[in-house]
């Protein structure tokens, strides 16, 4: 892979940006998505497990949330692609004093609504949630979540305490569904002054009690704004989609090799159609077979049918985390996804086929897409 | 007077010096940060998280002494001292 000094992207086509465990990449290309430019790694030898791109009100704005293995983490961004990022001066996430707790990593970055154009959240941990009002230069705890009283009970995955997904309800601004590992899913209906968990049917495997009231390892919960009461969860054991914004779900494993995995995408078109890579148990965590396979449903779950061409099928171990696998919003769709072996495949035909971007690149720990135009 | 000396990675936060000298009595090393943090906030938001402790991978000494094998925040610092904050060894 090419490494320019600048990628500086045109007025069209798609922004990858790629976290991974020892600094950030972005690349572009146009809208034929078959050859990229990439520039990296910013942020040498930190991990950037979470990024995102902000291009309302005119904004251009990339955000990377970027972590020192020895000083600690702040949130960053740039306006200009990439070619120069703040440096705050001040660790600008960060708990109240008398919390008693100390950031560890931010794990998601994500705007707001459309009609909230300033708003963005972080999904941080230990599991809690901030928001910018002002696009990003200040944050302030949800103190709702950061006091709810299921919190002491609230326990980590392998991947520690982290809030890793966040979805605002695009119709409707009180409401807020976020996911935990491991506390599960928590739902807010008065604009996060109290959240109550919304887990019903998503079972705990690890636990004696296996359908709690919390305590579930969710993964990652995705939806399509145009339809946004139906989610899709991938849960540590489990397939899930719920009609109801979360008060119940159903499973829907139906001809996957495994049910166990981490990343999840919606097409950024149809609410039926899902994409996730399942893995071998949380004992091994691979590709089942060896086989690197995109499984995508178009049913919203009734089926699934892995998507394999171009993509390695014998001697494949792979991993692919919670935030690593996403889709553009071009039509056809494209889709990526990085896995913590250093590589990077897309697809510009809505996973038919797949052609691999990178390789070689540090554990792949997140991957975000942004649309030019 | 003490004399805190700190990595090169935190030089942007004392506009490029390496170190950084306290003339005010500082009787512990929790004093002589909390005096770091008045003149550079944002070195010390990496040499302490927001509970007020030292991050897990940052070591503090004394002169020769590091404070984890000493009495951590609370270890006196004698007037003349060094303190010097570096990165640990440990890494991924």
């Amino acid at each position: 892979m090419a490494r320019a000094k600048s990628t500086a992207p045109r007025d069209s086509g798609v922004l990858l940006l790629v976290g991974t465990m020892k600094g950030a990449f972005l690349l572009w290309s146009d809208e034929k998505r078959k050859k990229w430019r990439a520039d990296g790694p910013h942020f040498r030898g930190e991990s950037v497990y979470a990024m995102a791109h902000d291009n309302r009100a005119g904004r251009h704005r990339t955000f990377a949330a970027t972590r020192s293995f020895y000083w600690g983490g702040v949130l960053r961004s740039s306006d200009d692609y990439g070619r120069n990022w703040s440096s705050p001066e001040r660790q600008n996430v960060r708990f109240p004093t008398d919390s008693g707790l100390a950031l560890v990593q931010i794990w998601q970055v994500t705007p707001g609504r459309p009609s909230e154009p300033d708003v963005l959240y972080c999904g941080v941990e230990p599991a809690a949630l901030f928001e910018s009002r002002d696009a990003g230069e200040s944050w302030e705890p949800v103190e709702g979540l950061l006091n709810h009283e299921q919190r002491p009970q609230w326990q980590p995955g392998a991947g520690g305490l982290c809030l890793h997904t966040i979805i605002p309800d695009p119709q409707n601004a009180k409401r807020m569904l976020i996911a935990i590992s491991a506390a599960g899913v928590y739902r807010t209906d008065d604009g996060g002054k109290t959240w109550k968990p919304r887990n019903v049917g998503v079972r705990a495997e690890f636990l004696p009690d296996k359908y709690p009231e919390f305590g579930q390892c969710v993964h990652k919960v995705v939806h399509h704004p145009a339809r946004p009461e139906r989610l899709f969860l991938q849960n540590h054991w489990g397939l899930y989609r719920s009609e109801n914004w979360g008060d119940s779900w159903t499973d829907i494993a139906n001809g996957v090799p495994s049910d166990f995995g981490f990343a999840m995408t919606m097409h950024p078109k149809d609410a039926d159609t899902v994409y996730i890579v399942p893995l071998e148990s949380d004992q091994f965590r691979c590709t089942p077979e060896a086989k690197l396979r995109v499984y995508k449903t178009s049913n919203a779950g009734a089926s699934w049918e892995p998507m394999t061409d171009g993509l390695p099928q014998s001697g494949a171990y792979e991993t692919v985390l919670r935030d690593a696998l996403v889709s553009d919003s071009l039509d056809p769709a494209g889709v990526y996804f990085g896995t913590r072996s250093g590589k990077l495949f897309g697809s510009s035909d809505e996973g038919e086929s797949w052609h691999e971007i990178a390789d070689g690149l540090p554990p792949v720990v997140c991957v975000k897409t942004a649309t030019l135009t | 007077m003490i004399t805190i000396e700190l990595p090169t990675a935190l030089g942007a936060f004392v506009n490029g010096k390496s170190h950084v000298v306290v003339d005010e009595p500082c009787p512990t090393v929790r004093d002589a940060l909390a005096a770091l943090g008045k003149r550079a906030p944002g070195a010390l938001d990496r040499v302490m998280d927001e509970r007020g402790e030292v991050r897990q991978h940052v070591n503090v000494f004394v002169n020769d002494q590091n404070i984890r094998f000493a009495d951590g925040l609370r270890t006196p610092v004698p007037d003349r001292s060094t303190i010097t904050v570096l990165a640990a060894i440990s890494g991924g």
